[in-house]
């Protein structure tokens, strides 16, 4: 099926581009293996794909933003169209964002959708990571990957908050004054880092024109090499595909790349951008001239951040206000340092790491292309899960004064609930995930062995009453099989053949003991000899059904005359 | 650029493949036009219910007597039979018109469930009555005087001004939109979008609750109609920017965006899928 490729014109048509690029670069050979490359495919797939196109969008969007805005920090008098602002001393930067809003043709609209995009860039990029994860595509050979992902998601989100932070409205001030209250946390470096950055005291002349080069230039030079390395990393690695009929570790199943992929992936580029544009059209996104421009001593309640920041100012909000001052040296700000450097600093890094991580537990070295099912390796999707859980936590933190006043609580309440919630509820939601996914596997097993229950009741010859049930199908059965096993490693031995003791037994030890809490509890696939006899029995209770032709709906009472 | 020199291209571009994306944008640009078509200001000076000479009922001994007889069965339950105070209310010696007024019409006195803080309801008291309990509080000890017609003359203040001065002393806790917004323990600042220009007024020389006063020292009384002026330029302004999703700001955004758009788009990736197979 792998092959099964369309013959016809449309063959005839790549034949020509072919042979048209042949004719000039003798690339013949390349093309045509290339055009007929094998995309697997499931509507998952396509989050990557919303996370590229988004991308593409941020930069045609932003290219027309560049032309009317000015990242300058000069005051000047605002004298432009929107009245509840004439008048008013401001920046050029927020002036000239003024204009673009209200008096550059689709200025607004260009604004709106370039801001939407943003938000939908880094939504998706995070929702694709959570489609690798919990499938296990970042299982070797996809580690590095998966590594340079992280690396993209990190980016694209200084992109986004350097993007933010340019109209320098009030909104974005109160972040970008927050951003150098971290910096100046650091210990020791912090107020020569701060000098360094926004060149002299916050907010300074200088920062702006820097930001704005860093947003404009080099964050988006950096995501374009890295998304190209990522992509022709899946096209060189191939991509994965889900477990089903015909498909092995060791092929791909699915459409050519030309003509059905591309135009798939074609017509999902116009469906993104379509509906970017609309909502963008219809919805209101950073109403920057209702923030008023920044003024340091100004601050208005409810200032939040955009939503990929929303889980750092909730981990600062959460965070208790700890500070140690050594005498005369400096003051560790904990309360600052912990909930926005340390906390995402370690997070980020465990997420990079994570594919060696679980690689060094299970000692699994094998090659996998064949996707896992969630249920299937219960302790990462429990993992997976309580990682979550921790994120929503610190995500809904942020929002604590909205919530407060939506909900006509208090805000302490809340706080409090959510410092307890921080820490015992991701491990409830990673038992509770793994209980799940092992109760799946019991009912996969039941289906592989029992079959599907028809719901139709067979009486037996003693008068008792059992429900028919039916072989499950083949690619259901393809799929229920797909589980590889998860490996234990053995018990390490304390010397080795010749008597010398084992290096850093200790780590072996402890791999062994993770690699059998890994493994322990899965629920053993049926044998060959038990699915064989199962599927006698299933198919003998069928053909005395239609020996005995009663055939009983379940939800009619057994008929008592038949006694 | 005209309507006409648009159709003009469209027809001729109409078999252009990106006809269609271009028909639907500047279909999307006029539906967004029609939004910033701007809506009137309100013209409700006071926001009073009825023209009523305060000045005289003020100074009235008979309507001073029926303020009496109002607050001896309404409120001295818990403001004392003399105003002085009791263990479930404050004094309201020295409180002035102003603020009884105020805590009358926004019907947050009398008190009803006891909670973080006093809410804003439907007023029990007409508008007469409310007036009348202020001019026999006021009778017991000089306090802040309702605002005169002249003082809340707001039409012709400065917005931009106003904006400036909202931003600067109300939006710390009523928000950049006058939508509210918490404060500790339960207590909030709440949303101005009911407040009539009378009530801001009170609101802000009485400083109820949890609010700073403003006196004329901190806010000239041209700069309290500046303030007003641009509240109610916020009760209905235009939408330039199409709906408003509540200003609230990023947190109803994130939410929109991964109910609304997420979700269409994971239903158009599913939906190609199926048409696939
Ligand atoms: C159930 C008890 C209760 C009743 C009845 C009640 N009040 Fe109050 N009142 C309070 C409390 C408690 C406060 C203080 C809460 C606050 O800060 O707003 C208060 C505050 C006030 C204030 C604000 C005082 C200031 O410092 O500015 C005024 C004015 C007032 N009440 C007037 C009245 C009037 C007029 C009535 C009758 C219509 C009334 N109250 C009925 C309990 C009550
Ligand atoms: C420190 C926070 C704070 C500041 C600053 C503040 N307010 Fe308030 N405001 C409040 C609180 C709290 C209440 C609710 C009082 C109550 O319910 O008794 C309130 C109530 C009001 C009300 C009554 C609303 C209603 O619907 O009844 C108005 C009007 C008002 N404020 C206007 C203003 C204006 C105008 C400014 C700026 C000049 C301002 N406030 C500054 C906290 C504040
Ligand atoms: C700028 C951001 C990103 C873009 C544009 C992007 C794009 C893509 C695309 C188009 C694919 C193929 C289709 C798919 O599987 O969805 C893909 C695959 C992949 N991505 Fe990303 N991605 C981004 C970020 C990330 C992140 C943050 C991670 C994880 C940390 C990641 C890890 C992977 C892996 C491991 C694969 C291979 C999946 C497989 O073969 O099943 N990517 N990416």
């Amino acid at each position: 099926m792998s092959n099964s490729v369309n013959q016809g014109p449309i063959d005839k048509s790549i034949d020509g581009t072919v042979k048209y690029l042949d004719d000039r670069f003798s690339t013949a050979g390349f093309i045509k293996r290339n055009m007929r490359k094998v995309f697997p495919d499931h509507w998952s797939f396509m989050l990557g794909e919303i996370a590229l196109y988004s991308f593409i969008i941020l930069l045609l969007s932003g290219t027309y933003l560049t032309f009317f805005y000015k990242p300058s920090m000069l005051e000047i008098v605002y004298d432009g169209s929107y009245l509840p602002l004439k008048g008013i001393k401001m920046s050029e930067a927020y002036a000239s964002t003024l204009e673009i809003s209200f008096d550059v043709r689709g200025g607004l609209l260009m604004r709106q959708i370039h801001h939407w995009a943003a938000l939908l860039f880094v939504a998706s990029v995070s929702i694709h990571l959570l489609r690798v994860f919990f499938t296990g595509a970042f299982r070797k050979p996809r580690e590095i990957n998966w590594l340079i992902g992280t690396g993209l998601l990190t980016l694209a989100i200084f992109e986004g908050f350097s993007g933010y932070s340019l109209p320098d409205d009030l909104l974005s001030g109160t972040g970008l004054r927050i951003a150098s209250g971290i910096v100046l946390a650091i210990p020791v470096v912090g107020t020569y880092a701060s000098y360094l950055v926004f060149g002299g005291e916050f907010p300074g002349l200088d920062f702006m024109s820097r930001l704005y080069t860093i947003h404009v230039l080099l964050i988006p030079g950096i995501l374009l090499g890295l998304i190209t390395a990522h992509l022709m990393m899946v096209w060189y690695q191939k991509h994965t595909q889900y477990p089903g009929p015909g498909r092995t570790n060791n092929n791909v199943v699915g459409y050519p790349l030309l003509p059905v992929y591309m135009a798939k992936a074609g017509g999902f580029f116009f469906i993104v951008f379509g509906i970017l544009v609309l909502v963008s059209a219809l919805v209101t996104i950073n109403p920057i001239w209702a923030y008023g421009p920044y003024i340091p001593d100004q601050v208005t309640a409810g200032s939040q951040p955009d939503w990929y920041i929303g889980w750092l100012d909730g981990s600062t909000r959460l965070m208790p206000n700890w500070e140690i001052t050594i005498p005369g040296l400096f003051t560790l700000s904990l309360n600052v340092l912990i909930p926005t450097l340390i906390l995402p600093g370690l997070m980020f890094t465990i997420l990079g790491l994570y594919p060696w991580i679980e690689q060094w537990i299970t000692g699994d070295k094998r090659a996998h292309h064949l996707l896992e099912r969630p249920r299937n390796n219960p302790n990462r999707t429990g993992l997976g899960v309580m990682a979550l859980t921790f994120y929503a936590i610190l995500w809904i933190s942020g929002g604590n004064d909205i919530i407060a006043q939506m909900l006509n609580l208090s805000i302490n309440a809340i706080t409090i609930t959510m410092r307890a919630m921080l820490i015992i509820a991701p491990p409830i939601a990673f038992v509770i995930t793994k209980r799940i996914c092992l109760s799946l596997q019991h009912k996969d097993k039941e289906l592989l062995l029992h079959g599907e229950p028809t719901g139709r009741l067979l009486r037996l010859p003693s008068g008792e009453f059992i429900e028919i049930h039916e072989p499950v199908s083949d690619a259901k059965r393809a799929v229920l099989l797909s589980r590889t096993e998860l490996p234990m490693l053995p018990v390490p031995a304390s010397h080795d053949a010749n008597g010398v003791k084992t290096p850093n037994l200790w780590a072996k030890k402890l791999q062994r003991r993770l690699s059998h809490w890994w493994s322990v509890d899965q629920v053993p696939l049926p044998t060959v000899a038990e699915l064989e006899s199962a599927t006698e029995h299933t198919l003998h209770e069928l053909s005395e059904a239609q020996e005995q032709g009663v055939e009983l709906t379940k939800d009619t009472p057994a008929p008592t005359s038949n006694h | 650029m005209s309507t006409n020199r648009k159709t003009l291209k469209l027809s001729r571009f109409r078999k252009h493949p990106a006809a269609i994306l271009v028909v639907l944008l500047v279909g999307l640009f006029t539906t967004g036009g029609l939004y910033s078509v701007g809506a009137n200001a309100a013209n409700k000076m006071t926001g009073r219910e009825a023209v009523v000479d305060i000045e005289s009922i003020m100074s009235d001994p008979a309507s001073i007597d029926q303020g009496n007889r109002l607050f001896a069965t309404g409120c001295a339950t818990c403001h004392g039979l003399k105003a002085q105070g009791t263990s479930d209310g404050p004094t309201l010696i020295g409180v002035g018109a102003a603020s009884v007024h105020f805590q009358v019409a926004t019907g947050r006195m009398p008190m009803g469930a006891p909670g973080a803080q006093v809410m804003r309801k439907k007023p029990i008291y007409s508008e007469e009555q409310s007036l009348q309990l202020a001019a026999y509080v006021a009778s017991l000890s000089p306090g802040p005087a309702i605002p005169t017609d002249e003082q809340l003359d707001w039409m012709d203040a400065e917005l931009a001004e106003g904006g400036e001065l909202f931003r600067s002393n109300c939006a710390q806790c009523h928000a950049f939109a006058g939508r509210g917004g918490a404060l500790t323990e339960g207590k909030y600042a709440p949303s101005l979008m009911l407040a009539t220009p009378i009530q801001i007024y009170e609101a802000m020389i009485t400083g109820p609750q949890a609010m700073p006063i403003f006196n004329d020292k901190t806010l000239t009384v041209e700069e309290k109609q500046a303030v007003i002026k641009y509240i109610e330029y916020l009760k209905d302004s235009p939408n330039p920017g199409g709906l408003e999703l509540g200003r609230y700001g990023p947190v109803t955004e994130g939410l929109f965006l991964f109910t609304i758009v997420i979700g269409a788009l994971i239903a158009a990736a599913i939906w190609i899928g199926v048409k696939a197979k």
